[in-house]
């Protein structure tokens, strides 16, 4: 087995602004340069993790603990300050279901639109179409401005564009919750689905019940720290026990 | 599996604007969107896009034209044959830069949401919004060209190329700007009150409601080189030797050395900024996702 995503000492540092005026900053400065104008927060320290093509892993933690801060180093969205983060193949995020989305353009538009900012081409959503309508159970309605959409169609037919980008790496952020039960049933379903084609899963979720059931590995992290790496069940039950 | 061939890559670095080239799809996508929604829920739709340089171009006639007595008429010999015309010339394209720099400079902040959560070229936003200009650009073009027949107007070929060079020249220079200017948006959201101030001079830093000559005549040879090296002078001006000067009996003239010198310095002068523009984006944009 290859490796898919390999994460080597990453340490991440966020600096809360507390202010950005000049006001301010001349104050601060007529002060004599007295306390720091700015505060840092360690997101991320020294993580290293290697995932193999394949593989479903759960990361796992409180909140605050940086599992969505990795995630999104692991999407490109953010970089690290030191360290490097390597990917193998396509990586789609499903990072928060509807960033794409725009409340004007009709259901069409926006499958086309999301499609695209996810990386698929013209010909992969025109091929695919037919296939994301049918799963997001949007029917008659994909023509209509999906700000008359109620909550659950709009995250269902986001979903479903997510799904149908077919990357090798899928990377999911708490949508598990999407929609009725029925349509939840579906989604893990799907997951699954994709997990057993071969795809590696990165999953971030508080639903700790659902992840055991979806992934294999859990990797359990605090304050930014990796403080485990192993067998789902044993991850669930530390951070349970924790 | 295919895949086991694609090597290890880090993520999160982008090709700058050769990854716009590359999602040309998504870009196409993006700025249907921005036409979709710009006049979303108004009655008047892409009308507007007509009323508006309408309506200022009415004001600035009358006002510089009549009443300051640029425009030439039997009592004031000394003012610009058919000032409507060559007014105009200057509006379409200050507009398209107006609305291209303005765009492009909110762009980034302006999908924030977006760019905190997906990773894709960044610059696609900028870029759009030139792009959206482009095509708002256009429909007041066909009524300048109308308004260009209708007083006679009789271009050729160099004309007309010098005219396509301005639109480039300006075209750049926009989206130059727009990378250096909505990347440091991100960090400062004072750079967009800056680029507003901008604007606002650059439409009268142009020769586009008065003559060069009477800048040439007040600042003398060696700052009129300076007022020259500005691309949106040498676009205006170009446009005027497009539009207007074929519509005169062409004893007006041209700023000397239009051609042989000033278009190429312009066209220059906007390559080295969108340079500068890329390479400061590329710097800022790596810590998009934290700041935003």
């Amino acid at each position: 087995m290859d490796t898919a995503i390999e994460v080597r000492n990453i340490n991440k540092q966020f600096v809360l602004r507390h202010t950005r005026s000049i006001k301010e900053a001349l104050v601060w400065l007529a002060k004599g340069r007295r306390g720091d104008l700015s505060e840092k927060f360690h997101a991320l320290h020294d993580v290293s993790l290697d995932i193999q093509q394949g593989e479903t892993v759960a990361l796992l933690g409180f909140n605050g603990s940086g599992k969505s801060t990795l995630l999104k180093h692991i999407s490109g969205v953010m970089l690290p300050d030191s360290g490097s983060v390597r990917t193998r193949g396509r990586v789609a995020g499903l990072i928060e279901v509807g960033a794409g989305f725009h409340h004007d353009l009709s259901g069409r538009e926006n499958v086309y639109l999301n499609g695209a900012i996810l990386g698929m081409s013209e010909e992969q959503i025109n091929e695919r179409f037919d296939s994301i309508v049918e799963f997001a159970e949007i029917g008659q309605f994909i023509d209509t401005e999906v700000k008359f959409y109620s909550s659950g169609m709009y995250l269902r037919l986001a979903f479903s564009v997510a799904v149908h980008t077919d990357p090798e790496v899928f990377l999911v952020d708490e949508i598990l919750a999407v929609g009725d039960e029925p349509f939840q049933k579906k989604c893990i379903r799907k997951i699954k689905e994709l997990a057993a084609a071969g795809k590696t899963l990165v999953v971030v979720s508080h639903d700790l019940d659902l992840v055991a059931k979806i992934c294999a590995r859990g990797v359990l992290l605090d304050h930014g720290n990796v403080v485990f790496d192993g067998d789902i069940d044993d991850a669930v039950a530390k951070l349970r026990s924790a | 599996m295919t895949s086991t061939l694609s090597p290890l890559v880090r993520p999160g670095l982008g090709g700058g604007l050769g990854d716009v080239v590359r999602s040309r799809f998504l870009l196409k996508l993006l700025v249907r969107k921005e036409l979709k929604v710009r006049y979303r829920g108004s009655v008047l739709g892409l009308l507007w896009s007509y009323v508006k340089p309408g309506v200022q171009f009415v004001v600035f006639y009358v006002a510089l034209g009549v009443f300051l007595g640029l425009e030439r008429s039997p009592k004031n010999p000394d003012g610009l044959a058919n000032y409507a015309v060559y007014l105009f010339s200057g509006i379409v394209l200050i507009n398209f830069f107006t609305e291209a720099l303005g765009n492009a400079a909110r762009s980034i902040v302006g999908n924030g949401g977006l760019i905190k959560k997906i990773y894709l070229p960044r610059e696609l936003f900028p870029v759009a919004s030139v792009w959206v200009s482009a095509v708002h650009f256009f429909p007041q073009l066909v009524v300048l060209l109308i308004g260009c027949v209708v007083s006679g107007w009789r271009p050729n070929l160099l004309q007309l190329s010098a005219a396509v060079a301005g639109f480039i020249i300006v075209a750049l220079l926009a989206t130059g700007l727009g990378l250096l200017f909505g990347a440091a948006n991100v960090y400062f959201r004072d750079s967009e009150n800056i680029v507003d101030m901008l604007l606002m001079i650059a439409t009268w830093a142009s020769p586009v409601m008065y003559s060069w000559t009477m800048v040439r005549d007040k600042l003398g040879e060696g700052f009129y080189s300076v007022y020259q090296a500005n691309p949106v002078t040498v676009g205006v001006e170009a446009f005027h030797y497009a539009f207007w000067l074929p519509t005169t009996d062409q004893s007006a003239g041209i700023p000397p050395h239009l051609l042989s010198l000033w278009i190429p310095v312009g066209l220059a002068v906007s390559i080295v900024t969108l340079l500068l523009g890329q390479l400061t984006f590329r710097r800022l944009e790596g810590r998009f996702a934290q700041e935003l």
